[in-house]
């Protein structure tokens, strides 16, 4: 039995402790934020080089064995978020270096970066529904505070519909986890999956699944309730709303991913038909959203809701295939998604506004800082060659293959919006004369600086890019991922130990 | 005692969900104390009553004589209590915050960053 399954958690306490001890160090703590961040990507790089042959690992903790101890469970899914989620900590953390400021940093900001970061791997790796609501509770509690820091009017606005919104789905969650354990007795999630399995998905286990789906779904940002989102995630600086949008929202997929292919997989035909109504229905009114916005920062936020929807629909078709899109997705999403609202941040830096209306002429000013907004927007929408159209292909083919019109026709449809929400800021931010009179820029950075500040957006850029022409791998390790969660049976063999 | 138990908790979600839908701040977090009351007490309820029958097993016996009632769901509510516990904790300082801030505890009042 090794310790790295429990690397992920154990490396960003360390570092918030080091980093609340050092609270009067603003300097020491935004370098031990990158370099924490860096060996938490480290540890998740090793985690999927071991998980990546199909093995599942596990950690009892305390040595008691499951179902009676907690187990940490790494498969590939969740090797690959934790991959992700390291990567979009270090590209966050390097921003912040440069654009976080120096009162939110002596109050905390970076503490309270890790000690998210901890709840999201926690989260990724949680083996037990309890352990995973702990877990959601330690990275929500971590996001209220990150949300508020500043103290700004509309940050107060926007935490306090985050916070009721997020904790009225906890408890919808945790009333749920009481239930399954009044009928089942456990809550490790491989048991679960077996006393479900044997005793049928009868109508109260359904219900109990519903009440999953809507905790996860608020948390994911699903139709109907997700408007906390769009009225939250714009408040704080550019480097919080980036990591947010990038993981947070993600974490209730992935639970979404994790509970509806192991536990409450008997009732597929009422269940994932509820799933692939609201995946449209989230697209739908995400997308329509974004077009009646006139400010990058909620553009883009409604785009999260809409691109929920896209993963959230390869779970509802519930096909290899499918699960495979719903994967990709997620590799796809979360770089792109962080990187827009990391160039976001860097336009607000330059011109003091995220107002589409005060912007203008930022390509002939700024001709690199244009690409790096361009690679992500494009692949966002799902242009070729990027990675946004490979994500979006595999789950068209596989929702023709179920025979899913509808829910096709409603992807296709959204797509083009999002390509016009996309060349509406493009067109209005970067290729428009600048209204007058000009804003000077006022990043007070000079020309080096600057340089290195777009640092982790190139770098997050480039990924996209990389991920586009080199498609068939990420789609293979997909794949890989998907036949896992299409298979319970290697999941519950490895953490119940072949009982 | 199990229909007594189903009546609170139903008092308790239908007084924190009514509670959450009116436009007062101080209204709104009472009734997310409710919901997370109620939660605790559905967990309680479902993982089974049973008066007595401490789980402990005296030294040199091997089974139970009598089943004994489950001690898990109450170290599950013991946990849900210290985790709502943080988060109401943190929810009045934020709304203390937002009416020092807005001067108002009205949530209609607080649009500003609707979209």
């Amino acid at each position: 039995m090794t310790l790295l399954p429990a690397l992920p958690i154990l490396l960003p306490l360390a570092g918030a402790i080091a980093c609340m001890l050092l609270r009067r160090h603003g300097a020491l703590q935004r370098g031990l934020n990158i370099l924490f961040s860096v060996l938490i990507l480290g540890a998740a790089v090793a985690l999927l080089a071991a998980a990546r042959d199909g093995s599942i690992l596990v950690l009892q903790a305390g040595g008691w064995p499951a179902p009676f101890g907690i187990s940490l469970v790494v498969d590939l899914l969740s090797a690959i978020m934790l991959v992700l989620g390291g990567l979009m900590a270090v590209a966050v953390s390097v921003y912040a270096w440069f654009d976080m400021d120096e009162g939110r940093m002596r109050f905390g900001f970076a503490p309270l970066f890790l000690i998210m970061l901890m709840g999201v791997n926690g989260a990724f790796v949680a083996g037990d529904l309890f352990n995973l609501y702990v877990w959601f509770e330690v990275l929500l509690t971590a996001s209220f505070i990150l949300l508020a820091l500043g103290g700004e009017r509309p940050q107060l606005e926007g935490s306090i519909k985050y916070v009721a919104l997020n904790l009225l789905s906890s408890a919808m969650f945790l009333a749920g986890v009481g239930i399954l354990y009044g009928m089942a007795g456990t809550l490790n999630m491989a048991q679960l999956a077996v006393a479900i399995g044997q005793g049928g998905q009868g109508g109260l286990v359904t219900m109990v699944a519903v009440m999953f789906m809507m905790g996860f779904g608020i948390k994911a940002g699903m139709f109907p309730l997700f408007f906390w989102l769009p009225a939250s995630y714009p408040t704080p600086p550019a480097a919080v709303s980036a990591i947010f949008s990038g993981l947070l929202t993600k974490v209730g997929v992935y639970a979404l991913i994790r509970v509806f292919t192991l536990v409450f997989c008997g009732d597929t035909a009422f269940t994932h038909l509820l799933i692939l109504a609201g995946a449209g229905l989230t697209m739908l009114s995400g997308v329509l959203g974004a077009a009646s916005q006139h400010e990058i920062r909620r553009i883009l936020s409604f785009h999260i809701v809409s691109q929920i929807g896209y993963m959230v629909m390869g779970l509802g078709l519930f096909t290899a295939l499918a699960l495979a899109g719903t994967v990709f997705y997620l590799i796809h999403h979360i770089v792109v998604k962080t990187n827009l609202f990391l160039v976001a941040g860097a336009i607000h830096r330059l011109k003091g506004s995220y107002d589409l209306d005060e912007l203008g002429g930022l390509y002939r000013e700024r001709p690199y800082l244009s690409i790096l907004f361009m690679v992500p927007a494009m692949s966002l929408a799902g242009v070729p060659p990027l990675s946004g159209f490979f994500a979006k292909l595999v789950l068209i083919l596989a929702g023709l293959r179920a025979g899913a019109w509808v829910v096709v026709s409603v992807a296709l449809v959204v797509s083009l919006l999002t390509l016009y929400s996309m060349t509406k800021i493009w067109a209005n931010a970067f290729w428009a004369p600048a209204p007058e009179p000009a804003a000077s820029d006022r990043s007070g950075m000079d020309r080096a600086t600057w340089r290195r500040f777009l640092l982790p957006m190139a770098a997050l850029a480039a990924l996209t890019v990389c991920f586009g022409l080199f498609a068939g791998p990420v789609f293979g390790l997909a794949q890989d991922a998907a036949a896992q969660l299409m298979d319970p049976a290697g999941y519950i063999r490895a953490v119940l130990g072949g009982q | 005692m199990e229909a007594v138990l189903a009546m609170v908790i139903g008092t308790l979600y239908g007084g924190g969900l009514y509670l959450m839908m009116r436009r007062n701040l101080v209204q709104l977090i009472i009734g997310l104390g409710l919901l997370s009351h109620g939660a605790n007490l559905l967990i309680f309820t479902a993982g089974g009553l049973r008066r007595g029958g401490a789980p402990i097993l005296a030294e040199g016996e091997t089974h139970f004589a009598a089943a004994p009632s489950d001690p898990l769901p109450q170290a599950l509510i013991l946990t849900a209590i210290v985790i709502s516990f943080a988060v109401t904790a943190f929810a009045l300082a934020l709304f203390l915050r937002t009416y020092q801030t807005t001067g108002t505890d009205d949530v209609n009042a607080l649009k500003e960053t609707d979209p």
